[in-house]
């Protein structure tokens, strides 16, 4: 019996070239305004992909179908090689213990501390003990550089940079294998922004997650992509390396990537 | 994918323990404990740890193993340099005790005075509010050009307009229920027609105003207890404040004004709701025409009474909007506040309004009762 696949039976093929994410001819109306139109992705295993696209343009509402929160009006969208609205309920819960989110604004459960926010998932799984809890939640909390002390802080008592740290330990308390990012960059200076993106880098090194992010922050994207995919015409026009999509010849992908801020941040980054 | 195995080996005189398979939350087996126990029991005979065929390690099976080590690193450890960095991780975790203070011998006493000097810092605080609700009056007498007339009368229609059907429900049923009761005991005395009297002041002097105000309190109350907290939650009020608009004539003032206005409306509404209904439900049970009912009405109810009624309501309503928005201005950014702040105020609220209906009671004892 294992705690998180118990009767799941998730099969793996081997870990190299594995799809971690496979969308196939998703689309999405609200009404009678057409977010994407039959799009295909695949995200595999140790890749960061980074999601770009004007504002409007349906990055954070693929997000939110690829873990599951809002259901496209055709198409699919599989994890780890299983349909993310499963029917059965278990398979469900096992699949959303396999990734962690990091919300934009952070979503902390604003009645609990720093500490419970972290532990909450570890709790909810019901088979380790307080002590281990607590130790695994130190951990965490080391991992993201805060100290044992801001345990005992409410969310309300953190600064944005804090929030967002607190956010991504709480992301990270299961050991996921797929990290989701919305916006991880937003509201904060381009200092504690810096400074995140190093930490998840330095993780993502050290534990060997996935990445799914959304972001608009050049700086974001060329500091932590290792892929980019650029939604745009409510398709995807450009998926690949950095160098592949600034190689595609598009108004759009013009615009984003070549004014000049954008190429001094490519040029830190990318290269 | 495989699960977490321990294997044993005796080479060279020394036992090795060779762990293999993915140490991951994922992966290890169920109960924990189990595993744990059987870590322990191998790491009494001091082996050799290899830990060289884990493809993957993370921190719950890294917590794990320096557990069953004691703490320490063990005197021989074969692992892979990234195996060896998780568990630095682990072992870097602080020790520091997480327990809460232990709880004082005197906690009651403690938590008594705490709820003793809650109590006196809200009074002071609802006694600041009305200071402040003075001052905008008084203000505003001199600019009356900033008087806030939409948001009273969207206040007034939503607090009054808007409560009218249950309201007239309630008082309804109760007058049926009531007329129904007194009337069996009235009938065994041969007193029916008594039943006018007992609904009639009953209801004007008492019931109607109290229904009225427990109604509000559950329905308005809570609303606007619920509104400005979550405004203070959004930072809207701060927002509001930085463009120069005061909260308390904007947000305070129009809620408490239009209560005060349209409570005392509703009481009346309420009152000929039940009095209809006992009207009715004496009419079925002991055959009293309408017509005597509604003659007799004004000479068993001297009409004092329902200037009783009608002010208990104006105060009612006083009390009701200023203790939901004090409350509401207490909420603290987060779910839980917002959520025990708004029971706060409506329990607040009915139990000043039961205590000043008493206090009501004494004062007028020698109005409005018949000759």
């Amino acid at each position: 019996m294992n705690i998180i696949d118990a009767s799941a039976s998730v099969q793996t093929s081997s870990p190299a070239n594995r799809s971690i994410i496979e969308i196939r001819g998703v689309s999405t109306r609200f009404g009678d305004t057409v977010i994407h139109r039959d799009i295909d992705l695949d995200v595999e295993a140790g890749q960061i992909l980074g999601l770009v696209g004007g504002s409007g343009s349906g990055k954070t509402t693929l997000l939110r179908e690829i873990v599951g929160l809002l259901i496209p009006s055709s198409g699919s969208v599989k994890l780890f090689g299983h349909p993310v609205l499963d029917a059965d309920p278990l398979i469900r819960r096992n699949l959303r213990r396999r990734f962690g989110m990091l919300f934009q604004q952070g979503a902390l459960f604003s009645a609990l501390s720093v500490f419970d926010n972290i532990a909450f998932p570890l709790r909810e799984l019901r088979v380790l003990d307080k002590e281990m809890i607590r130790e695994l939640v130190f951990l965490k909390l080391g991992m993201v550089e805060l100290e044992t002390r801001h345990g005992q802080l409410m969310p309300a008592e953190l600064s944005g940079g804090m929030v967002k740290r607190v956010a991504l330990a709480r992301a990270l308390s299961l050991e996921p294998e797929l990290l989701v990012l919305d916006e991880p960059t937003a509201g904060l200076d381009p200092d504690l922004a810096d400074n995140f993106v190093k930490l998840i880098r330095m993780l993502q090194k050290e534990l060997g997650f996935t990445v799914v992010m959304v972001t608009h922050d050049l700086d974001t994207l060329a500091g932590l992509a290792t892929h980019v995919a650029v939604l745009a015409e409510q398709r995807i026009i450009a998926c690949g390396t950095p160098a592949e999509v600034l190689a595609v010849d598009h108004p759009f992908i013009r615009n984003f990537f070549c004014s000049e801020h954008a190429t001094a941040a490519m040029q830190k980054g990318f290269v | 994918m495989a699960e977490s195995t321990i294997d044993t080996d005796e080479r060279a005189g020394r036992l090795h323990v060779i762990l293999s398979g993915d140490w991951t939350l994922a992966h290890l087996p169920t109960p924990i404990s189990g595993l744990e126990a059987r870590l322990q029991a191998l790491a009494a005979s001091h082996p050799v740890w290899d830990l060289q065929a884990i493809p993957r390690i993370d921190s719950v099976g890294a917590i794990l193993l320096w557990r069953a080590w004691g703490r320490r690193w063990p005197d021989s450890l074969n692992a892979l340099p990234q195996q060896r960095s998780v568990l630095e991780r682990a072992a870097s975790i602080p020790s520091v005790d997480a327990s809460r203070p232990q709880a004082s011998r005197l906690a009651a006493v403690l938590a008594l005075g705490q709820l003793a000097l809650s109590g006196f810092k809200n009074m002071r605080e609802i006694i600041t509010l009305i200071g402040q609700l003075l001052l905008d009056v008084a203000y505003l007498c001199s600019h009356p050009h900033d008087i806030p007339w939409r948001e009273f009368s969207a206040n007034l229609y939503k607090s009054g307009a808007q409560a009218l059907p249950v309201t007239a429900l309630v008082g309804f049923l109760i007058g049926v229920v009531l007329s129904y009761l007194s009337s069996l005991q009235l009938k065994t005395f041969g007193a029916d027609i008594y039943i006018v009297n007992l609904l009639g002041i009953s209801i004007i002097r008492e019931l109607g105003p109290v229904i009225v105000a427990v109604l509000v309190a559950g329905r308005s109350g809570s609303a606007m207890t619920a509104q400005i907290g979550v405004m203070r939650v959004t930072e809207e009020i701060d927002a509001l404040a930085t463009m120069g608009v005061s909260r308390s004539v904007r947000l305070v003032l129009p809620k408490v004004a239009a209560l005060s206005i349209s409570m005392p409306l509703l009481v009346v509404w309420c009152s000929a709701a039940g009095i209809i209904g006992g009207m009715v439900s004496a009419n079925l049970q002991m055959g009293l025409s309408y017509g005597f009912f509604i003659e007799a009405l004004p000479k068993a109810v001297p009409v004092g009474n329902v200037w009783i009624g009608i002010g208990k309501g104006f105060f009612f309503g006083l009390l009701i909007a200023l203790i939901a928005c004090h409350f509401g201005l207490k909420v603290k950014p987060n779910t839980e506040s917002l959520s025990s702040k708004t029971t706060a105020a409506v329990v607040t609220a009915i139990t000043v309004v039961i205590v000043v209906d008493a206090v009501f009671a004494i004062l007028t004892r020698n109005l409005g009762l018949p000759a």
